[in-house]
């Protein structure tokens, strides 16, 4: 890890101007993820400037749905009443993430920050188009296992963003606040924040240099209410998923009204499916209406050598997510 | 760099304690080696922002005893325990919050000591293993980890009753699947489980019982 100078901030202004003067320094909350990669190396900032001390906190109902400010921690959103009673996927996406130690530590716009935990992006010894533009991507045609098979491009089949909340948050429409390095606000629904790889993998999302994520709001919705999360891993807790599903369904009478499906593990980015939820919209709530939203869902998939299995394992995932929340 | 360097600068912080005005002194030098905006910054900053650089004094308030550190920033939380305060009952095992094995308390909350930085943790009540026990009296969790073998080579065991004893007060330990799943950040490579699964139970039974 390199050396760097350490500089605590209380106010927001105060972050975004220390950020405009330090161009390469970089915001820390948790510091979870940021110093697990510090500690290889694999980023190096000369400044930290600590942001725990600004009022980024709160958890409240507003007209626009429920406000959750960008320093609140995955534990205490996971467990908050009104989010378990409200968007019980989102509780779910936050409470199979991690560990109990690390939900503790991380904060949510952090969380929307992660890095992605393809094993060429971590090692330096590898070329990574990501880590340094032009220089190739041997996952390609290594051990991509576990990596993506939607969006993906010739320069990058990783996940950009590996994690369960913004998967979950895609699938809710949920938008995000941010603030500037002017003071200035803007909101940005969380399905235009990641980017697609393309030809530019090192590009992963809209932020501004210096801008800060402070709050994320989650409209109110029924089909957010009746929601679930599953999560399919290569052992049961604490592990990134292979496949996952936010799914929430508003059923009347055996028909769904309203149905939004995102998946995770499987795209480069959080993948909402349109695909799927106009099949679910209007029809009966049945298994056979599952299985074809399923397959619509991941009809682009081009998978490589070694993820194939993903085709199915995301399917059969979303296939149950759906017949879970469809008899609750 | 070498450390002699930055001890130097320390031992000249003028004895009003004024760390601004040690900034100002120190800036010149350290922030031509170090990092070029830090002596802009230095005279501009706020009272609650005061830039940390190189070796510099940190206290740390570790199972009710506040102790001094000279230590850098990027020095982590439990490298501090460890290395500055010889408190070594907190174990240093993947060094990346993958293990558990350096879980301690922060203001009653677990977390790994890995991954958080000993200066971002001044002013909070830290607890460790070795603050567990009341003076010969053991904590429940100690005594149900004697009696119910829950360790063979115990590198993971102060990580494991840190974590433990604050599933038990989350009452995230009511059943043995949910004990399991909210224990999974603790790694046991001698594959203890059911017998850390059942010392952890039985303190939970205790505390519902009351």
């Amino acid at each position: 890890m390199n050396n760097f100078t350490y500089t605590p901030t209380n106010s927001a202004k105060e972050a975004t101007r220390l950020r405009r003067e330090t161009p390469a320094a970089t915001y820390v909350a948790g510091a979870t993820t940021l110093l697990d990669m510090m500690k290889v190396n694999l980023v190096e900032y000369p400044q930290l400037i600590d942001i725990n001390a600004l009022p980024l906190t709160g958890i409240e109902q507003t007209a626009n749905g429920l406000r959750i400010g960008a320093l609140e921690r995955m534990s205490d959103v996971g467990e908050h009443r009104l989010v378990v009673a409200q968007y019980p996927a989102v509780s779910e996406s936050l409470l199979l993430a991690a560990s109990a130690q690390l939900r503790n530590m991380a904060s949510i716009g952090g969380n929307l920050l992660q890095r992605t935990r393809c094993g060429y992006f971590r090692d330096a010894a590898f070329p990574c188009n990501k880590r340094v533009p032009g220089s190739g991507c041997p996952a390609q045609h290594g051990d991509n296992h576990g990596l993506a098979i939607l969006g993906t491009s010739e320069a990058c089949i990783a996940q950009t963003y590996p994690g369960d909340l913004s998967v979950a948050l895609l699938a809710f429409d949920a938008v995000l606040t941010l603030e500037n390095a002017k003071g200035k606000q803007r909101r940005v629904p969380i399905t235009s924040f990641y980017v697609l790889p393309g030809q530019t993998p090192h590009q992963e999302n809209i932020l501004e240099p210096g801008e800060l994520i402070v709050a994320v709001t989650i409209p109110a919705a029924e089909h957010a209410r009746r929601s679930t999360y599953l999560k399919v891993r290569e052992r049961t807790s604490y592990a990134y998923a292979l496949a996952s599903a936010a799914v929430g369904l508003d059923v009347q009478a055996g028909t769904i009204r309203s149905a939004r499906v995102a998946l995770g593990g499987v795209g480069t980015i959080p993948w909402r499916s349109p695909e799927a939820e106009k099949i679910l919209t209007g029809a009966p709530a049945t298994d056979e209406t599952f299985r074809a939203a399923a397959a619509a869902a991941l009809r682009g998939a081009q998978p490589r050598e070694h993820n194939g299995y993903k085709v199915q394992l995301a399917q059969n995932t979303l296939v149950r997510a759906l017949q879970n929340v469809a008899t609750t | 760099m070498d450390n002699n360097f930055f001890n130097k600068l320390t031992s000249d912080q003028p004895s009003d304690g004024s760390r601004r005005s040690f900034m100002k002194q120190a800036g010149g030098i350290v922030g031509l080696a170090l990092a070029p905006p830090f002596v802009a910054q230095a005279d501009r900053l706020t009272a609650f922002s005061k830039t940390v650089a190189g070796v510099s004094p940190m206290q740390l308030k570790v199972n009710g005893t506040v102790r001094t550190i000279q230590a850098e920033p990027r020095v982590t939380l439990l490298d501090a325990l460890r290395e500055h305060l010889h408190l070594t009952g907190t174990k240093k095992g993947c060094d990346h919050g993958q293990c558990g094995a350096c879980t301690v308390h922060v203001n009653g909350r677990r977390i790994v000591s890995c991954l958080t930085l000993a200066v971002m943790n001044q002013g909070q009540e830290i607890t460790t293993i070795e603050g567990l026990a009341r003076g010969s009296e053991l904590h429940p969790l100690q005594e149900a980890f004697i009696k119910h073998d829950a360790f063979q080579c115990g590198y993971c065991t102060s990580g494991q009753i840190m974590s433990g004893v604050a599933c038990v007060q989350e009452g995230h330990a009511t059943t043995d699947h949910q004990a399991r799943e909210w224990m999974s950040g603790n790694i046991c490579r001698c594959g203890a489980y059911p017998n850390i699964l059942a010392a952890v139970r039985e303190v939970a039974g205790q505390q519902a019982k009351g």
